[in-house]
């Protein structure tokens, strides 16, 4: 098999601190196809957002030390030229964050926002900057989007912001979009429009994109394929169908159990996973969620503290655990039965 | 000013919102609390020596709610709804602008301090952010302490072992008494603020968010405390969510608000199965759902995409306030309020504020409102 366009090989990021090394991404690997969305969950300090960050080398290169591989297209991305980076941010691959209001400069227009990116990539010219700020306006759905060219962030709602945002991050047609959290900070029902709007410019375009959300209900709506990440590790991995509908690995399982959904049963208790999440300067040893895992017992004695699981198979589902499949399975049907998971 | 004395019958929604809070006990008995009317205007000022009002945002605009003793009333609705409003109001952190709030049969809605003391410990706050909620200079033991020492109450045996009591209640080691806030992490700071809420054995807690800055994991722990505290304290609760998942499991009746405004009110059955307005409809909708039927491309599921953006509560929509976003509006819409009533076919008790309500149960329809998807 070919390797995929964006694929990240066994990627490492430690943060030297006053306070002993942080492990924030230990050993990720990732692929993602164009046209297709990787959703990337997991709860605060999971790594996720490093990982983004540490893809487009946005890292701070004094504090992060990375290792491993990451190929954009073919082209080793870790150690790459500052000049090379700044080619490929915004033209091959962008991003949207969390908080447009703090991701955008309230002291210039959307417009001259959106075209600067334009102009930086293409050369083109102001007016013509200008052209394409409006049309991607357009796109992303904001009304009357000649008067609101000139207008600045704080003219615009939150959700107007985060269209600007996506019109800004897509003005160059990159072939990779990472969205972080990107409707975390929305309402509900505009958090449904952006996420149709990413749909509807992924069906158009083709680019890839990686999501990362803590909400497997967004994941479950928008992406193909589904990565969980705990302390920094890939715990499971496969599609959408795969990972829901399959889940194999005990946090899966607990994120599942502890999230109240409107069609769950009302009257079964949420079940929370117990415990919080590991410091990444001490990450347990062997498996890193096994402290607060309800089945070491069953893997076998000692071997959840003793040994790191690796994530396996290599391609399609996939999870770093240690128990069998079979017990895997037999402890789903449990949880499905007892209908603290719900399919 | 005293009023006590069995509630008066004359006022036809105070009846009908009253009803409807499914079986139970103490149904017959005087609710707990009862906001009628109650509106909260925040005036806009424009120059600078000769202050002049600019105009009003009507953050709460005259809503009808009761909650009964050892009930939860969830209250959902979008960031501006009036929701932290109103519950900033019913603990009396906000003067009303108009309309009344009764507490235990008496009307406190301008109650003085003094007369406020007493009903101050019944009624105590969790707020969303567990990190600007405490104060980071005094120990986790002082904060729980705090309310005891301002009202001047001495349990048997003492502040002290109130405090490491409380701390065993909420699921916190009680050794930690002499740590301090940063030492925690966000679900366990969260749970530090339940247990200075529950110092003063309240009667009703008002929860603004305490569980959307947490992670799953997390809010599902804190969820399970206070569904806990509930059922074996017999606190009643009002609280006030944006995660309609969330309200759902916590929540015996839930009302949804929308520009200052409630525009459906229920028991939770009946809300989420049977919701009649065209707001509540699209809010169900839009939650992603983890359901594999609801997978990409998979299956029927009501979708409803509404367009645009809250208007603002500074210059609201004449009649009907959901009109601009509605799909169903017509000219009657912009022209009359539609009142809160009971429609035909619904429970008792579930009230609805719509001209041209749904049909109880819509299943599999696709209305696409937004110019950007269409």
């Amino acid at each position: 098999m070919s390797t995929p366009f964006l694929s990240v090989q066994d990627l490492t990021v430690d943060f030297h601190t006053e306070d002993g090394v942080v492990h924030a991404v230990d050993g990720l690997s990732l692929g993602v196809e164009k046209g297709t969305t990787l959703g990337v969950v997991g709860e605060s300090g999971s790594g996720k957002s490093v990982t983004a960050l540490a893809v487009l080398g946005l890292h701070n290169p004094e504090t992060a030390k990375l290792s491993g591989e990451i190929l954009l297209d073919g082209r080793e991305l870790i150690g790459a030229p500052r000049s090379v980076m700044e080619r490929i941010r915004g033209a091959k691959a962008a991003m949207i964050f969390q908080d447009p209001l703090t991701s955008l400069s309230p002291y210039h227009t959307i417009g001259k926002q959106i075209g600067e990116v334009f102009r930086r990539h293409t050369g083109a010219s102001r007016a013509a900057a200008r052209d394409r700020a409006v049309e991607m306006l357009t796109r992303v759905g904001i009304p009357q989007p000649k008067l609101r060219v000139d207008d600045y962030p704080h003219q615009f709602s939150g959700g107007m912001r985060q269209r600007a945002m996506i019109a800004m991050a897509l003005v160059c047609d990159p072939d990779l979009l990472i969205a972080d959290e990107p409707t975390t900070a929305l309402d509900v029902t505009v958090q449904a429009q952006i996420l149709d709007l990413l749909r509807d410019l992924q069906e158009q375009t083709g680019t890839a994109i990686i999501l990362i959300t803590h909400d497997l209900g967004v994941v479950a709506n928008t992406a193909h394929e589904v990565l969980v990440m705990y302390a920094g590790r890939a715990v499971e991995r496969g599609t959408v169908r795969e990972v829901l509908g399959e889940p194999h690995h005990p946090y899966t399982w607990g994120l599942l159990a502890s999230m109240p959904r409107l069609g769950a049963p009302v009257d079964v208790p949420l079940r929370p996973v117990r415990g919080a999440p590991p410091s990444l300067i001490n990450v347990p040893s062997g498996c890193p969620f096994h402290p607060r895992c309800d089945y070491p017992a069953l893997a076998g004695p000692g071997l959840c503290r003793a040994e790191r699981p690796e994530l396996s198979p290599h391609r399609g589902h996939g999870d770093a655990c240690h128990l069998t499949l079979a017990r895997k399975q037999e402890i789903v049907g449990t949880l499905v039965q007892k209908r603290e998971i719900v399919r | 000013m005293k009023e006590t004395g069995p509630m008066e019958e004359t006022a036809p929604e105070r009846d009908t919102a009253q009803a409807g809070t499914g079986s139970a006990a103490g149904r017959a008995a005087e609710p707990l609390l009862e906001l009628s009317g109650l509106e909260k205007h925040f005036p806009i000022t424009s120059g600078l020596v000769f202050k002049r009002q600019a105009g009003r945002v009507h953050a709460v605009d005259g809503i009808d709610l009761t909650v009964h003793a050892g009930e939860t009333l969830g209250l959902v609705g979008e960031s501006g709804c009036g929701k932290s409003t109103t519950g900033r109001l019913v603990a009396r952190l906000l003067e009303p602008t108009g309309g009344s709030i009764r507490y235990g049969g008496r009307d406190i809605t301008h109650a003085s301090r003094r007369e406020l003391r007493p009903i101050r410990a019944e009624i105590q706050m969790i707020f969303q952010d567990p990190y600007s909620s405490l104060n980071p200079r005094h120990t986790v033991g002082g904060i729980i302490r705090g309310p005891m020492e301002i009202n001047g109450i001495d349990p048997p045996g003492g502040r002290d072992r109130r405090v490491r009591e409380l701390l065993e209640i909420v699921g916190l080691n009680p050794e930690h008494y002499n740590r301090f806030p940063h030492e925690f992490s966000g679900g366990q700071r969260q749970r530090i603020g339940v247990a200075r809420a529950l110092a003063l054995d309240p009667r009703l807690i008002v929860a603004d968010e305490p569980v959307s800055a947490l992670d799953v994991s997390i809010q599902a722990q804190v969820v399970n405390l206070l569904q806990r505290l509930q059922r074996e304290l017999g606190i009643a609760f009002l609280f006030i969510a944006h995660d309609l998942a969330v309200v759902r499991h916590f929540s015996q009746r839930v009302a949804v608000m929308y520009l200052g405004k409630i525009v459906e009110i229920a028991d939770r059955d009946s809300l989420y199965e049977r919701p009649r307005h065209p707001y509540t409809h699209a809010l169900l909708s839009a939650v992603p759902e983890v359901g594999l039927e609801s997978a990409p491309g998979t299956g029927p599921r009501e979708r409803i995409r509404l367009a645009g953006d809250v208007p603002s509560p500074i210059a609201p929509p004449s009649g009907c306030r959901f009109r601009t976003r509605c799909w169903k509006a017509q000219e009657k819409c912009a022209a009359e309020e539609p009142p809160l009533v009971r429609l035909e076919g619904n429970r008792e008790g579930h009230l609805t504020a719509c001209h041209f309500p749904e049909a109880p149960t819509v299943h599999g329809r696709d209305v696409v409102l937004d110019p950007a998807l269409a």
